[in-house]
């Protein structure tokens, strides 16, 4: 056989456009996966967008709930939300970093830390309403909590543990060894070199982590049903020092609330239409409370990135 | 363990300073009494300007009772009259109760608007479709009566967790939550009325309210009462009594100890002085005014108790119920 021969030259063509058609063909069906899911979340979300903006003004923001539909607001829901999610990274974000670091840099490496981190992984697994039944049980009874913000924020702070614990195990670990070497054998102790070099150096992939895990917890519906959040609320917490007798720094963490999700949820059960365009209103703003918070994850990440020179 | 106790007391000091710094009214329980008591709480706070706080919550009857017998709510919304189990729980803790009805809710059987056939429906017909005997045998329209259309039978209704499942098996099956469980079943009732607008062959059934803001979408079916009258389903008929076996009273009942709290008592004298006003306008059918009279008067003499006896019922006239003698 000639390698100028005419016939082998088309042989071999053919042979690689075949090769390109299943590459072109693979990619197709890459693209097609990729858009199952975007499109997906695309259409639902203009769907609600088409159907909520025009629904969205200061009112709608500045209003309680109530049974005429155009009347109605998120007031109660939005500064229910915020305020658990304030109580939620308070407690989950301290309890999940000392964890990840005690699991990266003190823990033994022997049975038992093993267990616990094939428990960490399960943890991420649980069902939530699983979490639900747990603070319902040890905050609202036990502790005497009650049904309040500070039961809810700790539910979900529980919830989001394992993801912090992870993320800011993932962020050590992409750390160089070299760093801990050099600083060990500088003669720095553990608490050193993690509160000089370990902390500082994996502190954007924390807080990636902590965000996802938040924004997660921000659309959480079911173990603040469970521990009973409340579905008609008409009036804020009590903010620190006001009202008569004025009330103390913290006394808005043991008021009863409702958040963002449950009005939602409520407003599609009801009969009247209008209603549902309250909660299309209601999910865009949860959506974009979501996507804010993805959006500040980015930037936040790419901003500590950029200080970190090794 | 011991330091988690000490935790707890601290905790619960703090939880009663903060709570009763105001008034507040802690209501609970059925969502279909919801939009009801909703429309009282917004009024009610109005009127007061803030001075009382009252919140509603959605728990279900059964999950509203259990926290009213552990003393945790003043009011516990009700689509269905306390049971036995309830009232023993409620008995154990001490917990005495005011059972005071509030509105009427109008079960409407409802069908889609191309269906020819079906204007009225006997609750011997309505049995024959849902009674448990009839899952996986009565399933076309022929099979229930032979005129009809051999046609696919299609089926929906509420989930097993909802009072009104309770109440309409207990209307036309005789027993509550017995039914056939071959049907399309969803908590939410936006999905029923999808769900028959949907389906030429479907049938479903749900409360007043839905099918109220849905018209253009179904059919309602008049129901042949005892009397053997084919009645639609409206307010009026609901009121003057005959629309019958489906329309349920639903309830409040108020908490003997939150009583003394003169917010409390003001709140259920609010509920049942513009009950009527305001359960016509969330859809509802209110009682007539007399009722309304009764359940102030029971109210104020302290009748505590059941009048039902732990027992389900069926077409009870709410003016005879409020005469009963009260059991605890």
């Amino acid at each position: 056989m000639n390698a100028a021969d005419p016939s082998t030259i088309r042989a071999v063509r053919a042979i690689i456009a075949r090769a390109k058609r299943w590459d072109m063909f693979f990619a197709m069906l890459g693209i097609l996966s990729l858009m199952v899911g975007v499109l997906t979340f695309s259409v639902l979300f203009l769907d609600m967008a088409i159907q909520g903006v025009p629904r969205l003004d200061l009112e709608f923001f500045t209003s309680f709930p109530s049974r005429r539909a155009a009347n109605a607001g998120i007031l109660s829901a939005w500064v229910g939300t915020v305020l658990v999610m304030l109580v939620t990274a308070l407690a989950a974000v301290p309890l999940g970093v000392a964890a990840g670091v005690y699991l990266e840099e003190y823990a033994p490496k022997n049975w038992i830390t093993d267990i616990i981190e094939i428990n960490i992984s399960n943890l991420a697994g649980i069902p939530s309403i699983v979490y639900g039944l747990l603070a319902l049980g040890l905050f609202v009874y036990y502790f005497g909590f009650g049904q309040s913000i500070l039961s809810a924020g700790l539910t979900l702070a529980l919830l989001i543990l394992p993801v912090i614990i992870v993320a800011t195990r993932e962020a050590i670990r992409a750390i160089p060894q070299s760093i801990h070497e050099g600083s060990y054998a500088c003669g720095a102790t553990t608490w050193q070199t993690v509160r000089d070099h370990i902390l500082p150096y994996s502190s954007a992939g924390i807080l990636t982590g902590v965000i996802i895990g938040m924004a997660r917890a921000i659309g959480e519906t079911a173990p603040i049903i469970t521990i009973g959040a409340l579905t008609f609320i008409a009036f804020l917490p009590t903010a620190p020092f006001s009202g008569e007798p004025p009330a103390g720094l913290f006394d808005w963490i043991f008021a009863p609330f409702t958040v963002m999700p449950i009005q939602m949820f409520n407003w599609t059960s009801r009969p009247e239409a209008a209603f549902t365009v309250n909660a299309a209103a209601a999910g865009f703003v949860l959506v974009f409370m979501t996507l804010a918070m993805n959006g500040l994850a980015i930037y936040v990440r790419y901003r500590l990135r950029k200080n970190i020179k090794w | 363990m011991k330091s988690l106790k000490i935790a707890a007391v601290v905790a619960g000091v703090f939880a009663t300073a903060a709570v009763h710094a105001q008034a507040l009214i802690k209501i609970d329980g059925s969502s279909t009494v919801f939009p009801v008591t909703e429309a009282v709480a917004e009024d009610f706070q109005k009127a007061k300007k803030g001075s009382v706080r009252v919140t509603v919550g959605i728990s279900g009857t059964g999950g509203g009772f259990k926290k009213f017998c552990r003393g945790e709510t003043d009011i516990s919304d009700a689509s269905r009259p306390i049971l036995k189990k309830e009232m023993e729980d409620c008995a154990k803790a001490g917990i005495k109760y005011i059972e005071l009805p509030v509105a009427f809710d109008a079960l409407t059987v409802v069908v889609n608007p191309k269906n020819t056939f079906i204007s009225q429906l006997t609750v011997a017909e309505l049995k024959k479709m849902w009674e448990p005997a009839a899952q996986g045998k009565i399933l076309k329209w022929k099979d229930v009566n032979p005129a009809w259309p051999d046609a696919p039978l299609k089926l929906f209704g509420p989930g097993a967790d909802s009072g009104t499942f309770d109440y309409f098996t207990e209307a036309i099956n005789g027993k509550s939550k017995s039914s056939r469980g071959d049907f399309t079943a969803s908590e939410d009732d936006n999905v029923l009325v999808q769900g028959v607008s949907r389906d030429n062959n479907a049938l479903g059934f749900f409360g007043f309210a839905y099918y109220d803001e849905n018209k253009g979408k179904l059919k309602a079916v008049q129901i042949v009462n005892p009397k053997g009258k084919a009645v639609t389903p409206s307010i009026d008929a609901v009121m003057a009594g005959e629309y019958e076996p489906l329309a349920r009273p639903i309830f409040i009942y108020v908490s003997a100890k939150s009583m003394d709290r003169p917010e409390i008592k003001e709140f259920v004298e609010f509920y049942l002085k513009n009950g009527a006003k305001l359960a016509k306008e969330v859809k509802y059918v209110p009682l007539g005014a007399a009722d309304y009279k009764h359940a102030l008067d029971n109210f104020s003499k302290k009748k505590t108790g059941t009048g039902f006896g732990g027992e389900a019922e069926v077409g009870v006239k709410v003016a005879d119920l409020l005469k009963r003698n009260p059991k605890e």
